[in-house]
C-alpha cells in the first residue's frame, strides 16, 4: 500500500517569479532562474512510496535531494506541492500543532549535517530521550531503558549513553542520529547522505545496521545520497535528479544495468 | 500648605508635609495604574500567560521590585493593608523602601503579619502561614521566562509557549537526572500552569512551590526590567516539571530546627552568630516570632479550616518533615 505520495514537490529559494519554472531544469542546465535570479531547489517532484519500501534519490551536488528530504521531513516549507501520508492526508498543509505532532511521532530524519540532527552539547542519551519526550515519554525509567535498547539496536556502545554528543565519533554521531529517527516506530524514515563523511569501513557497518532495522521494522524510506553505491546497496526504486528536477525514475537495478537518460549514464560511468 | 518657598530645612522635611501631597494616590499616575490593572487582569484570565505591559520608571533602581512595586500600587485602595517582605524578611532596607512608598502616597496600613495584610509583595518567598481568598500575593520576577533556561532567545521561547513545546526544557531535566540523580534546580523550578503554560514561578525555593497549587489566594507575578506580568488565580492547577518515577521534592533540613522558635515544619536558613556558631532560623521572621511567643501556632491557626494543603506540613506535625529525607508532592 502506498504509505507517502509526493505530488509536484517545488522549493524556491528568493522572490520567485512567473518565468522561475520554465527557464529552469536539466534542459536549461541551471536552477537559477534568469529574471527573477530565484533558486529553483526542486520542482514538480513526484514519487509514492509503499510501506516497507526504500526510495533512493541521487543526483549530483546541488541538484536539490537535501530540498526534497527536508520538505518530506518537516523541516522546510514546500513552495508548492502536496506530501500525503497515509491517515494524515496531506502533511504539508497541517497547522503547526499537527506537523509537530507528525514529525515527532510520524516521521524520522537522519539529517547530511550533524549540527542540524543533534544537539551536540546534550548526552548522546538526551539527544535520542528528546524525541521521546516530545512524543509525551514522562517516566524516567521507561525513557533510560527505551534509549539504552535504541543503542544497542544501532549498535553505539551502551556505556557511552551518558557522555556529551560531542565526543562521539562521525560513525557514532550517525547512529545515534538513526537511533533518534526511529525511537517513536515512525511511519518513514528520510535519510540524507547517511555516510558522508565517514571512513570507507564505518560506512559498510552503518548501512548495515541500517539496513537490517530497516528490514526489521518495515518502514518506509527515502534515501538520498550523491553516491550511488549507498543507493544501489539499501533502495529497491530510485528517482536520479539534476537541476531540480526528475530525470528518470525506476526499479534500481533496471536504473543501473540499463539507464535510460543519457545523465545518468555519466552518473553510472563516473562511479564504476 | 501654602505655595510660599520653605524657611527652614525642618519646614522641607515636615513630616506632615510627605503624603498625598504632589503625588497622585499611589504614586501612579491613573493611566498607568490602568494600563497594569488591564495587564494583571489579562494575566489572570490566561493562567501563566507572560502579559507585557508598559514598566514605569520608579523610584528604585530596576531589578529592586520596579515590577512588583507597580502591581501593588495599581492594587492598593485606603482600606488595604500592606505587608513588604524581602527574603521572608519585613526588615530589610528594600523592603521598607517599598513599604514607606506605599504608605506616604497610598495612605495605606501597613503590617508585619500575614494575616493581618490583605496585600504582600514579596521577594523570594511564599509566607508560611496559609493566604486566603482575601488576599494577593504579588512576587517580584527578576526572569519572567522558565525556557531561558534552555534558550536564550525569547522570540524562539515565545513561539514554544504559544505551541505549548516543551520538549527542550524536558531535555534538560533529563540532563540534570543524568548527572545528578535528580532534577538540580533549586529556586525558579519550573511550573506547568493548569497543563498549558510553563512558568517561571520567580526565584522562591522548592519548599514555596507546592503553594502555588489550588491555593485560596491569588498571585501575581510582576517584572519591572522586562515589564511582564502574570498570574495564577486562585484554585489553578500548578505542577512542578518531574519525571512520573522522579517526583519533585521540596528542601528537607534533617534533624535541624529554628534556633529562636524551635520550629521544625518551617522553611530554614543558615545563620552565623556572633560566637561564629552556625544556626538554622526560619526565613519567614514574622511568623518565627509568632512562634516565640506561641510555638503551637499553627501555619493556619487564623482560619477555620484547618486541611488546608499549603505547603510542607500546614500544622504541626509531631512526626513533621524531620528528617525524612524530603517529601514526594
Ligand atoms: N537556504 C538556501 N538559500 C538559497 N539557496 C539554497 C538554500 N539551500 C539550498 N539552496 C540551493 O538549492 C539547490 C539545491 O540544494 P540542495 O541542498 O537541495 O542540493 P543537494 O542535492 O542536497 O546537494 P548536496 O549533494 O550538495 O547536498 C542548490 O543550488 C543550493 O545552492
Ligand atoms: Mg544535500
Ligand atoms: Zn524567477
Ligand atoms: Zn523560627
Amino acid at each position: 500500500m502506498t504509505f507517502l505520495d509526493a505530488d509536484g514537490l517545488t522549493k524556491v529559494y528568493g522572490e520567485g517569479c512567473s518565468a522561475c519554472l520554465a527557464t529552469t531544469g536539466p534542459e536549461y542546465d541551471r536552477n537559477r532562474c534568469p529574471e527573477c535570479d530565484s533558486v529553483v531547489a526542486c520542482a514538480d517532484v513526484s514519487f509514492e512510496v509503499r510501506d516497507g519500501e526504500v526510495l533512493g534519490i541521487v543526483g549530483e551536488s546541488g541538484s536539490g535531494k537535501s530540498s526534497v528530504a527536508e520538505i518530506l521531513a518537516l523541516d522546510a516549507d514546500a513552495t508548492a506541492g502536496t506530501a500525503t501520508i497515509r491517515g494524515h492526508g496531506d502533511v504539508l498543509d497541517a497547522d503547526y500543532q499537527r506537523r509537530r505532532e507528525i514529525r515527532d511521532e510520524h516521521l524520522g530524519m537522519v539529517h547530511q549535517h550533524v549540527h542540524d540532527g543533534l544537539n551536540l552539547s546534550f548526552t548522546g542519551g538526551g539527544n535520542v530521550a528528546e524525541k521521546l519526550l516530545s512524543a509525551g515519554w514522562r517516566h524516567y525509567g521507561d525513557i533510560r531503558s527505551r534509549v539504552r535498547g535504541l543503542f544497542e539496536e544501532t549498535e553505539v556502545p551502551v556505556d557511552r549513553m551518558d557522555d556529551s554528543a560531542e565526543t562521539y565519533s562521525g560513525g557514532m554521531q550517525r547512529r545515534v542520529q538513526i537511533a533518534k529517527a526511529i525511537a517513536n516506530d515512525p511511519g518513514l524514515v528520510v535519510l540524507d547522505e547517511p555516510t558522508t563523511g565517514l571512513d570507507v569501513s564505518v560506512q559498510a557497518r552503518v548501512l548495515d545496521t541500517f539496513r537490517r532495522l530497516q528490514r526489521e521494522q518495515d518502514v518506509a524510506t527515502v534515501v538520498v545520497s550523491h553516491d550511488l553505491s549507498v543507493v544501489r546497496l539499501l533502495a529497491d526504486r530510485v528517482l536520479v535528479m539534476r537541476q531540480g528536477r526528475i530525470v528518470e525514475a525506476g526499479l534500481t537495478d533496471r536504473v543501473m544495468e540499463d539507464p535510460h537518460h543519457e545523465y545518468t549514464q555519466t552518473l553510472i560511468n563516473s562511479i564504476i | 500648605m501654602t505655595d510660599a518657598e520653605p524657611e527652614s530645612l525642618e519646614e522641607l522635611h515636615d513630616p506632615s508635609s510627605e503624603g498625598l501631597e504632589g503625588y497622585n494616590y499611589a504614586y501612579l499616575d491613573e493611566h498607568t495604574k490602568r494600563e497594569v490593572r488591564r495587564a494583571t487582569l489579562k494575566a489572570i484570565s490566561i493562567p501563566g500567560h507572560q502579559v507585557p505591559y508598559a514598566s514605569r520608571a520608579m523610584p528604585l533602581a530596576r531589578g529592586w521590585g520596579t515590577g512588583g512595586i507597580q502591581a501593588s500600587l495599581s492594587l492598593l485602595g485606603p482600606d488595604d493593608v500592606f505587608k513588604v517582605i524581602d527574603q521572608g524578611s519585613d526588615a530589610s532596607v528594600n523592603a521598607a523602601n517599598i513599604r514607606r512608598l506605599a504608605e506616604t502616597t497610598a495612605d495605606i496600613e501597613t503590617t508585619t503579619d500575614t494575616t493581618a495584610a490583605s496585600v504582600i509583595q514579596t521577594r523570594h518567598r511564599i509566607p508560611e502561614e496559609v493566604l486566603t481568598d482575601d488576599q494577593i500575593l504579588v512576587l517580584q520576577v527578576p526572569v519572567t521566562d522558565a525556557l531561558r533556561r534552555v534558550d536564550g532567545s525569547d522570540d524562539r521561547n515565545r513561539t514554544r509557549h504559544a505551541h505549548a513545546d516543551y520538549s527542550k526544557m524536558w531535555v534538560a531535566l533529563y540532563e540534570s537526572v543524568v548527572q545528578w540523580g535528580e532534577v538540580d534546580i533549586g529556586a525558579r523550578y519550573p511550573v506547568m500552569v493548569e497543563g498549558r503554560y510553563l512558568m517561571d514561578p520567580s526565584p522562591i525555593p522548592r519548599w514555596d512551590v507546592p503553594k502555588l497549587h489550588d491555593a485560596d489566594n491569588l498571585f501575581v507575578f510582576a517584572a519591572g526590567r522586562e515589564a511582564r506580568i502574570y498570574a495564577i488565580p486562585p484554585h489553578t492547577d500548578v505542577e512542578p516539571l518531574a519525571f512520573e518515577d522522579r517526583s519533585f521534592r521540596v528542601e528537607h533540613f534533617d534533624e535541624e530546627a529554628c534556633d529562636a522558635c524551635g520550629s521544625t515544619d518551617t522553611f530554614l536558613t543558615e545563620v552565623e552568630g556572633e560566637d561564629g556558631e552556625r544556626r538554622f532560623a526560619c526565613n519567614d521572621t514574622s511568623f518565627c516570632e509568632k512562634r516565640q511567643r506561641n510555638s503551637d501556632c499553627a501555619k493556619d491557626d487564623h482560619l477555620e479550616r484547618s486541611d488546608i494543603a499549603w505547603g510542607p506540613g500546614t500544622g504541626i506535625d509531631p512526626n513533621g518533615f524531620v528528617g525524612d529525607g524530603g517529601e514526594d508532592i
